[in-house]
């Protein structure tokens, strides 16, 4: 993105007689600026297909009324949000209120800086060489956000769902970040181009050298972990309607309950984005002789079967419970993802 | 490569600027009612609620929190090691990394065992 774009801004800016050391800075924000745009037209899609896929599922027929087969639905949605009267509770502490949306969103915006959309550094934002230390570490953030929200809700639904929050997040954190080892290991590398450009190649001719070859098990504790971690069904018991309302956000409306929507589905691409990464070789494609198809194309297309993938658990699967769930993370999946590394270490040496 | 770190910053300023903007935006756009009643009181489906939030509350999520400290650290130790064992194993110390690494592993598993048997495990 930024090698092309840098051309085109120093080809306008010779046109213009701008000077040249303006050009550095003008190419970083465009490109942060096309991240934000990214982001907005997936999660309103994201939303639409999640309806569309929901309402498939359970033989219904999903939005279909505003724009062609309801396309423009989700636009009409944010515009009501946005015009909504935004209420604050009378005993809620008012700027925490306020500031919690914020920490929730601008992290799920930040991990975007290292997704590799395609081949070469033109396709990433900055290909930061601590890459996936730094998703982990950004990915951790919300947690702050939302205890924030239900704390300064002062309500009751708030704060049973900001505490089973704090604890689900950071009992799912643990596997989470266990089962993006090995493929650090696999590549040698922290940076995702890297990890990427590791997967390289193929076994026999035929099967690709994907990570996931060796990482079934990594690849499931990873995708159970990352449903968790972004409090999505059926792992969504800090927000589960039938028994908290709404959890942290019951007390929020208007443009800032539309800023923690806009955050989970963000993040729902996000996991999808690093699942890919992780272990299905990125922007490879599933064959060398398929690389006439664009890599970006790839990278995409792989994460929408996720997606998918995401929104078929979502629609299916029952919640599960809160007891069930915290020692699922801890006896089950902290163990096998540990097993999981020492598997990894031994296939790193003896290979 | 200098410009790395400030990509970080700059992203955050930009996620910063545009949720502000948009919630300034909806702030211009949308209308303001006085709040009278119950309007403006906490949910809780209807009913007034009885009291604060604000209260002493089961807080259960602290025992997790300590263990996920302990983790989390050594999830920090995990990454360094996992990036240069190939490095490692290229400089002939594979298997020294590696049981190194196991070792460390194996307290981890047994002091979660411990906790286990304690039963801090247990969401009640």
């Amino acid at each position: 993105m930024s090698l092309t774009l840098t051309g085109i801004i120093k080809l306008v800016f010779g046109w213009l007689h701008i000077p040249e050391f303006l050009v550095q800075p003008t190419v970083m924000i465009v490109a942060a600026a096309i991240i934000l745009g990214f982001i907005l037209l997936v999660v309103l899609y994201l939303v639409y297909g999640l309806r569309k896929v929901m309402g498939w599922i359970q033989a219904r027929i999903g939005p279909n009324r505003v724009g062609w087969e309801g396309l423009a639905q989700t636009i009409a949605d944010a515009l009501k949000l946005l015009t909504k009267e935004d209420i604050i509770p009378k005993n809620a502490d008012k700027w925490p209120f306020i500031i919690a949306p914020i920490i929730v969103f601008v992290p799920a915006y930040m991990v975007y800086l290292v997704i590799p959309f395609g081949k070469g550094n033109g396709w990433v934002v900055q290909d930061l060489n601590i890459g996936i230390l730094y998703v982990v570490a950004v990915l951790a953030i919300p947690t702050i956000g939302i205890i924030t929200a239900g704390w300064s809700s002062n309500n009751k639904w708030s704060l049973l769902g900001a505490f089973r929050a704090a604890a689900q997040i950071i009992s799912y954190d643990i596997p989470l970040v266990l089962a993006m080892v090995p493929a650090v290991m696999l590549a040698g590398t922290l940076s995702t181009q890297g990890i990427v450009n590791a997967q390289q190649g193929t076994w026999f001719g035929i099967f690709p050298r994907w990570f996931i070859v060796s990482q079934g098990v990594g690849f499931i504790i990873y995708l159970l972990a990352a449903l968790a971690e972004s409090n999505m069904t059926p792992f969504d018991i800090m927000e589960a309607e039938s028994e908290l309302v709404a959890g942290f956000n019951t007390e929020y409306s208007g443009m800032k309950f539309a800023l923690f929507f806009l955050a989970e589905f963000a993040s729902m691409f996000t996991v999808s984005a690093i699942a890919v990464t992780l272990f299905f070789g990125g922007w490879l494609p599933i064959h060398p002789s398929l690389s006439f198809i664009p890599p970006v194309i790839w990278f995409l297309g792989k994460a929408a079967v996720f997606i998918f993938v995401i929104m078929w658990i979502r629609s299916t699967l029952p919640r599960v419970r809160v007891d069930q769930l915290m020692s699922f993370g801890w006896k089950v999946l902290i163990p096998v993802a540990l097993l999981n590394i020492a598997w990894t270490g031994l296939l790193v040496i003896l290979a | 490569m200098q410009n790395n770190y400030a990509y970080i910053a700059l992203f955050a300023t930009i996620g910063v600027a545009f949720t502000v903007a948009t919630m300034w935006v909806s702030w211009v756009v949308r209308p303001t009612h006085k709040r009278t009643g119950s309007k403006a009181e906490p949910y809780e489906c209807g009913e007034l609620p009885i009291g604060n939030a604000w209260r002493q509350f089961k807080a259960g999520y602290y025992i997790f929190a300590l263990l996920f400290v302990v983790f989390d650290v050594e999830v920090a130790f995990i990454f360094p090691w996992a990036r240069v064992l190939r490095d490692m194993k290229s400089a002939g110390l594979g298997l020294f990394a590696f049981f190194e690494m196991m070792v460390f592993i194996a307290i981890l598993l047994v002091g979660l065992a411990y906790a286990w048997r304690k039963g801090v495990l247990k969401w009640d």
